[in-house]
């Protein structure tokens, strides 16, 4: 663990140091092991004292990517106006020289599934992102058996990188109980199902710590931003609101989840939210053939394109058990 | 001292249910405790802390106001308060009882008087239940709070296998009269010896002391200024996890609610981590994620203090520590400022 901190550090600072890159996002020191947060460091002696890669590096550092290269876009397109308008005051005016900053990202293989994915999606730039692929925060955890990947990388391989530590997790591997959890609600009677999430949901208190961690979730303005409806940031007035909110979260975010299981481990009042989630994971995999999101760029997202063989409606009534659907 | 022992802690329970509603900690199927309803089987948890504070019970996350029922073209308006029944909360820690005060001194103290939050003072017996355990995030002794002597109207100790209490008000002695039938007298120096373990053990915690000096004694503006609050908030997701689990987090919202024969009005906890909170004319004042962040510790380490007697409007009791997706929290914050250098006067 110690080793693999410091073999992040020297890559760090040799990349700081030779100009490659102006800032890195990684994970800061806490007061104790657990308590990591994520963070970008600009200089070797903030990386040396705070820098560290633990099992406890949980946090899935994608989505900070969206904030970071738009920022540095935006720095290039600034410069780019300024220039032209200079010209334009004074055809001899010197150009300003186009900023080109650049960031390195540790990302673990999960993490390179919401990266990949929010490439497809338009919302990072990659060419300002130099990625590092670097093992998942579970194989430095003796509670996860070999093999057995955690909830937040589910054996995924890494997907996206320009530079690996250790060795590449090239090829997936299968993880037969990834599904455990949905099959068991899904094995529940429409009456017992209701109630357990009746139940979940109950402890709810609209933190929308679920949506703002979420990578799939990068909305200017969430639809549960509006004070103008009934579904502002805000604690629920009524429990059906919250049911609302964790509802058209999953349906919003249907075949773009990785199933980083983020939701889940964020969550103060510990509910699975994940299931939710993985719920449509499955049924997509089944009803339009497997696919995982953020796996590759070409692949194209089953419910953003229709093919004759898609399924037809009717497939929902027909996977209904008779006595509880169709109605 | 009253005392039961540990095994026969639900005849207690049973008697105080008999004419009050009762709620403690329990267990929940996250694994987890909440603060839930007595009723003949439930067990209470075992848990140090629950997830949520016991300020729900005065601050609930939605409380209704105000009722308008539309019938027959006649309006008649409704008045929730009168609803509420004498209730009883037990296992409250020494950390969620101070923040009752925090909570007193601007809901009651102040003018005008918040009638909703002080109906619901008035019909709750408190007991406090003294920290057996104190967990590494627990930092109540930096506030001087003692968790070996919690307040409330009564104060209760896990001490040798017994559960012993001893009234604070004179609500909490004529409650403690009206179950003594399920207790009995006993010797209390078994609780001496636990507060005494209690006190050793948090003197033993890596944040009993923290230096809160800087916050007493340097100009607000200056600590409103400091370049420390970019770093901090740098990651913070924006979402309202530290302020919806906090003891002496207050903010709310009122909305109104159309529910097709009739309005309700709530009012219901809203989070300064919100890019909707004080919502103006214009926008949220507070543009960026910095200034939102600042705003939630500036109030409880500076602003709060200035308008009430010093008091710091945090207990301590390590939630946000539990909580944070981000691992950002008041102790780091308070660290930071230690650490920093912050000029000149």
């Amino acid at each position: 663990m110690q080793e693999l901190t410091s073999e992040l550090i020297k890559i760090a600072k040799e990349k700081l140091a030779s100009g490659a890159v102006q800032q890195v996002i990684g994970w800061r020191r806490g007061l104790f092991d657990e308590d990591v947060t994520p963070s970008t460091f600009k200089d070797a002696a903030d990386l040396e004292k705070n820098f560290v890669f633990n099992k406890y590096c949980k946090a899935n550092l994608s989505k900070y990517l969206v904030k970071i290269t738009r920022a540095i876009e935006t720095a290039k397109t600034t410069t780019r106006t300024n220039n032209a308008m200079a010209k334009q005051r004074d055809p001899n005016a010197a150009e300003a020289p186009i900023p080109n900053e650049k960031v390195l990202a540790f990302l673990k293989p999960g993490d390179t599934h919401s990266f990949c994915q929010l490439l497809k999606e338009n919302r990072i730039t990659r060419d300002d992102v130099y990625v590092v692929a670097v093992p998942c925060s579970c194989e430095m955890d003796e509670s996860v058996k070999e093999g057995e990947g955690c909830d937040h990388c589910r054996n995924k391989k890494h997907v996206v990188y320009d530079e690996v530590v250790g060795k590449a997790r090239e090829e997936a591997v299968a993880d037969p109980s990834r599904f455990d959890g949905v099959e068991k609600i899904a094995a529940m009677s429409a009456d017992e199902r209701h109630e357990f999430w009746k139940n979940e949901f109950s402890r709810c208190i609209r933190c929308n710590a679920c949506r703002d961690v979420c990578p799939a979730c990068t909305c200017e303005k969430c639809v549960f931003d509006n004070n103008n409806l009934y579904t502002s940031q805000k604690v629920a007035q009524v429990p059906f609101e919250e049911s609302l909110y964790h509802i058209i979260r999953a349906w919003h975010v249907a075949g773009r989840c990785t199933d980083c299981g983020e939701c889940s481990r964020v969550c103060p009042e510990h509910i699975p939210l994940h299931l939710l989630n993985r719920k449509f994971v499955k049924d997509i995999d089944e009803i339009y053939g497997p696919y995982i999101a953020g796996s590759d760029m070409e692949t194209k997202p089953p419910m953003l394109t229709w093919t004759a063989g898609d399924a037809e409606p009717s497939v929902v009534y027909e996977r209904s058990p008779e006595e509880e659907g169709g109605e | 001292m009253l005392s039961v022992s540990k095994d026969k802690i639900n005849s207690l329970f049973e008697a105080i249910a008999k004419d009050k509603t009762l709620y403690l900690p329990v267990d929940n199927s996250s694994g987890k405790a909440n603060f839930e309803k007595w009723q003949k089987g439930t067990k209470l948890s075992e848990a140090l802390k629950t997830v949520r504070s016991a300020k729900d019970f005065f601050f609930p996350k939605t409380e209704k106001m105000v009722g308008y029922k539309v019938e027959a073209g006649n309006i008649t308006v409704e008045d929730p308060r009168k609803e509420l029944d004498d209730f009883v909360v037990f296992g409250v820690r020494a950390c969620d009882a101070k923040a009752f005060d925090i909570f007193d001194k601007v809901y009651l103290e102040m003018t005008p008087t918040d009638s909703y939050y002080k109906n619901r003072r008035d019909h709750a017996i408190v007991i406090t239940l003294a920290c057996s355990e104190p967990v590494k995030n627990c930092f109540c002794s930096s506030y001087g709070l003692d968790a070996a002597n919690p307040a409330g109207d009564v104060s209760a100790w896990l001490a040798g296998g017994d559960y012993y209490f001893n009234a604070n008000t004179d609500k909490g002695k004529k409650f403690l009269d009206s179950v003594k039938g399920a207790l009995k007298e006993k010797d209390a120096a078994a609780v001496d010896a636990e507060k005494k373990a209690i006190k050793a053990k948090i003197e033993k915690l890596p944040f009993a002391h923290l230096d809160l000096e800087k916050f007493k004694n340097v100009p607000m503006m200056t600590l409103f200024n400091s370049d420390v609050w970019a770093k901090l908030s740098e990651s913070c997701l924006g979402c309202g996890t530290c302020t919806y689990v906090c003891p002496s987090c207050m903010c709310f919202d009122v909305r109104d609610y159309d529910t097709g024969h009739g309005i309700e009005q709530s009012r219901t906890w809203d989070s300064c981590m919100y890019s909707d909170f004080t919502q103006m004319a214009a926008a949220n004042p507070r543009l960026t994620q910095k200034e939102r962040f600042r705003q939630r510790f500036m109030h409880k380490l500076v602003y709060y203090p200035m308008a009430h007697e010093k008091l710091f409007m945090c207990v301590g009791c390590g939630r946000c520590l539990d909580s944070c997706p981000i691992h950002m929290n008041i102790v780091k914050v308070i660290k930071a400022f230690n650490e920093a250098d912050l000029g000149g006067k």
